[in-house]
């Protein structure tokens, strides 16, 4: 698998394979370095600062990906329930989640729910929060309940780190997680003006890193990243640009992603890792950091599927970012099984159609790791869009 | 074990149940079809605020109702596939596939038409696939909507914090001030708590009607007669009517009980059923357990929309407050799997059951996501004889009749084969 043409960046050379890597290495490195003990967030969303502040190092869990065989979690979830649910159970099973002392669920879906649940039952020894993150954005209730819900989290999280975050602790987390996701930011805003000149195989292995990292490390490594790639002399190839949705939770594998731009696409904007970079603006610093976080999640937030606005239907923002992207198409990249995924598809798909965008659906499951089908459609897919 | 003997699973509380509910969708008839200018609103059966819906005058419409009767009547697939044409998902839940596809066929259901909503009340309580359900009818019907968040119980004792009631009850606050503008009258708070008070005593008859069935024999089947109770139960809370039907259905099943009559000439095996019922198979899957003597002595599913039999009731003194919690923690779909867990060990113990059956239906991931660790827990640490089967409550495409009874076969066989076993052992410890 090539990420790109150009002088490879350092931190993607360097993160490719341990995004994928299951013993997670970085984190045990940190917990030695540190003394600190590790949060593990399953998505889409996580209040990432609480866990930080309590002197945690917050990680995103992202299943087992193509790294694991699923061989218990199984008979525990059927069938017809997608993959991370099982592969997460799955890494409890086979004692990959000893980096962490608690693991963090959200109310984003009804299997993540049981989930919560049925890790609590497994392993009681890693301590599972539950966080219900609210679904009515404009009751005059919700911040405060949102702050109270976050305080009562940071004091769990206090009870597993021993350090129970103090307002200053929190505000420092909150600049700390500010900074990483304005670089964030900033690598996408380049990677959709000049989509030549930074990959999104690229750009995801660097989004993927700072879902592992301390965000003190993570954002001089973004940084870095961003200059190198900003100064790039690149020309734009033959491609069609395409807007991805619908991998909001479970990941697709690296390689299928960067198949779908040698197939011939540029991405311009796409949910992976949402929940990482989910605030439009920086959460503000002053007053109570609590109330600060859970106003940007309920008033400054992007777009999921797994989060209700009903201010702001989604397929019309869909449709904008297709339009102020210049997209010539969406590509809608399903986890397989991922009910609000593919609710979301139904509203898409007629907007879409209604708007004269061309759509491609495409299913993946993380564990996959055959790809020619998905990329031959894909290729077809350009093909018609190119040569018409 | 060969056929099932013909039952009749009719009775008195059935006719009167087909009566009422046949009242009940002549009203929402007359509202779709114009005859009447009665406001109402879409709402869901999870811990609901009916309560406050019926102070305003305002007709409850329950999509999930709806969608039930026309599977119970098989007429449920060619909705679904209307809907999958639109872009929705054979792993999409078929309730909402079938109420879309309804919506799309005009509202007419065999049983009445079912008028626009003049508001989406989104009650979210656990499912979250009622946030999509709802945010797609508002996309679709242009009708305004509303979601009330209700917080998934996080603590350890099962209770909501004070902070979650703050939360629910300023958002039913929200709510009134809607409804108001909706139907141009200020709430008539008297009214409101007649109603509470009326959702009280049919929780105080249906959580009794329950504990029959701790008897033997259990007077009814607390799976599958029990749904003929829920259909008043979440449609007609809080009215007279249904209060009046509690009380017949009380006392008609107290009756039964004293003359130690059953749903089956025999009980031989108290169960638990864990999950819905395929509603397009449903007296073909109740047939499968008669003819081994079978019968319900509690149900997760007769919870779904409230959990009367530990307690609680609604309080008219503080009707807000108190819908406010049975919303948040007194319903099966609220609380916990792992409450969940807790509720069936109670039903076993309590209700004194032989082995519990899971159906696990692959529309409704809030039931069965997890029920593989569930029957793990049950087998192994409870030593529960559990059986879990797969079908579906809405898509007749997932009910495989045969597969089905050889599991359920088996099951019972190896059930009574323990018995025999066991009495035999029980005999030969006699005899040493
Ligand atoms: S992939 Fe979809 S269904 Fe699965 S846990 Fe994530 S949001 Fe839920
Ligand atoms: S997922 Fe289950 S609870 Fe939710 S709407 Fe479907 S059937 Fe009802």
């Amino acid at each position: 698998m090539t990420l790109t043409a150009f002088a490879p960046l350092p931190a993607v050379e360097y993160y490719r394979d341990v995004v994928e890597d299951r013993t997670f290495p970085t984190v045990g490195e940190w917990r030695r370095r540190t003394g600190r003990k590790a949060a593990g967030s399953f998505p889409v969303y996580s209040p990432v600062e609480l866990a930080y502040a309590a002197r945690m190092l917050p990680v995103g869990l992202f299943g087992g990906g193509n790294q694991i065989e699923i061989a218990h979690a199984d008979s525990r979830f059927q069938s017809f329930i997608c993959s991370i649910v099982k592969s997460t159970l799955e890494l409890g099973f086979i004692d990959k989640l000893a980096p962490f002392d608690a693991l963090l669920f959200h109310s984003i879906c009804d299997p993540a729910r049981n989930l919560a649940s049925v890790m609590a039952r497994n392993f009681p020894e890693r301590r599972s929060i539950y966080v219900h993150l609210p679904q009515n954005m404009t009751s005059a209730g919700a911040a405060d309940f949102l702050a109270a819900e976050y305080r009562r989290v940071a004091l769990e999280l206090a009870g597993v780190s021993g350090h129970a975050p103090d307002d200053e602790d929190l505000r420092a987390s909150i600049t700390a997680f500010n900074a990483m996701r304005a670089r964030l930011r900033e690598l996408y805003a380049l990677r959709a003006a000049s989509p030549e000149k930074l990959s999104t195989a690229e750009l995801y292995t660097l989004a993927r890193m700072a879902t592992f990292t301390d965000p003190a490390e993570s954002t001089l490594l973004l940084a870095e990243s961003l200059e190198a790639a900003g100064a790039r002399d690149a020309r734009p190839k033959d491609r069609i640009r395409v807007v991805v949705v619908g991998s909001f939770c479970e990941q697709p594998p690296l390689e299928l992603i960067a198949g779908l731009e040698e197939a011939g696409c540029y991405i311009l904007d796409d949910d992976f890792l949402l929940g990482w970079r989910l605030f439009r603006h920086d959460v503000p610093e002053t007053g109570d950091p609590y109330l600060a976080l859970a106003r940007s999640y309920l008033h400054d937030s992007l777009h999921a599927s797994t989060k209700h606005d009903l201010r702001d239907p989604r397929a019309a923002s869909l449709i904008a970012s297709a339009r102020s992207n210049r997209a010539d198409a969406v590509i809608f990249l399903g986890a397989k099984f991922c009910e609000p995924g593919l609710f979301d598809y139904a509203l898409y798909r007629r907007a879409l159609e209604q708007e004269g965008i061309p759509h491609l659906f495409l299913e993946f499951e993380e564990k996959m790791w055959m790809y020619d089908k998905i990329r031959s459609e894909v290729e077809t897919f350009v093909e018609s869009m190119l040569f018409v | 074990m060969k056929n099932a003997p013909e039952i009749r699973y009719q009775g008195r509380v059935h006719e009167l149940q087909k009566e009422l509910m046949g009242g009940y969708y002549a009203q929402l008839t007359d509202i779709a079809k114009g005859r009447s200018t009665r406001k109402n609103a879409h709402l869901l059966i999870a811990g609901n605020p009916v309560e406050l819906v019926r102070a305003f005058d305002m007709l409850p419409v329950f999509p999930e109702v709806n969608v039930l009767q026309i599977a119970a009547r098989k007429a449920s697939l060619p909705l679904i596939q209307k809907a999958e044409e639109l872009g929705y998902a054979v792993d999409n839940c078929a309730y909402v596939k079938a109420d879309i596809g309804l919506y799309l066929s005009g509202y007419e259901a065999p049983y009445g038409t079912v008028p626009k909503a003049d508001l989406l009340l989104c009650n979210y309580v656990g499912c979250n696939v009622y946030l999509n359900w709802f945010e797609h009818l508002a996309e679709l019907t242009g009708a305004p909507a509303v979601n009330i968040d209700v917080p998934f119980i996080r603590s350890a004792d099962g209770e909501p914090s004070s902070e979650d009631v703050a939360y629910v009850v300023k958002q039913l606050e929200e709510l009134i001030v809607q409804l108001e503008t909706i139907t141009g009258t200020a709430l008539d708070w008297k009214k409101l708590k007649r109603t509470v008070e009326l959702s009280a005593r049919v929780g105080e008859m249906w959580s009794e009607i329950k504990s029959l069935t701790k008897l033997r024999p259990a007077p009814y089947d607390a799976y599958f007669d029990s749904v003929t109770m829920m259909a008043v139960l979440y449609c007609l809370r809080g009215t007279e009517e249904a209060a009046r039907f509690f009380e017949i259905a009380l006392a008609d099943l107290k009756e039964r009980a004293t003359m130690k009559q059953g749903p089956l000439p025999e009980e031989r095996f108290r169960v638990v059923i864990e999950g819905p019922p395929p509603w397009p198979f449903l007296r073909v899957f109740r047939d499968m357990f008669t003819r081994w003597g079978a019968v319900a002595v509690a149900s997760t599913y007769s919870t779904v929309g409230g959990i009367w039999e530990f307690g609680f009731r609604h309080d008219p003194e503080r009707p807000l407050e108190s819908i406010a919690r049975h919303m948040l923690s007194q319903n099966l779909c609220n609380r916990t799997f792992l409450q969940r867990y807790d509720q069936m060990d109670r039903y076993v113990n309590e209700w004194d059951a032989d082995a519990i059956v899971i159906h696990s239906v692959k529309s409704c991931r809030l039931f069965s996501a997890g029920q593989g660790d569930m029957r793990e827990y049950f087998v192994r640490e409870r030593e529960v004889p559990t059986l879990l089967i797969e079908s579906d409550l809405e898509d007749p495409r997932y009910f495989s009749q045969a597969q089905l009874r050889n599991r359920i076969d088996a099951f019972f066989e190896a059930l009574t084969q323990r018995r025999i076993t066991a009495a035999a052992d029980v005999a030969a410890g006699g005899v040493a």
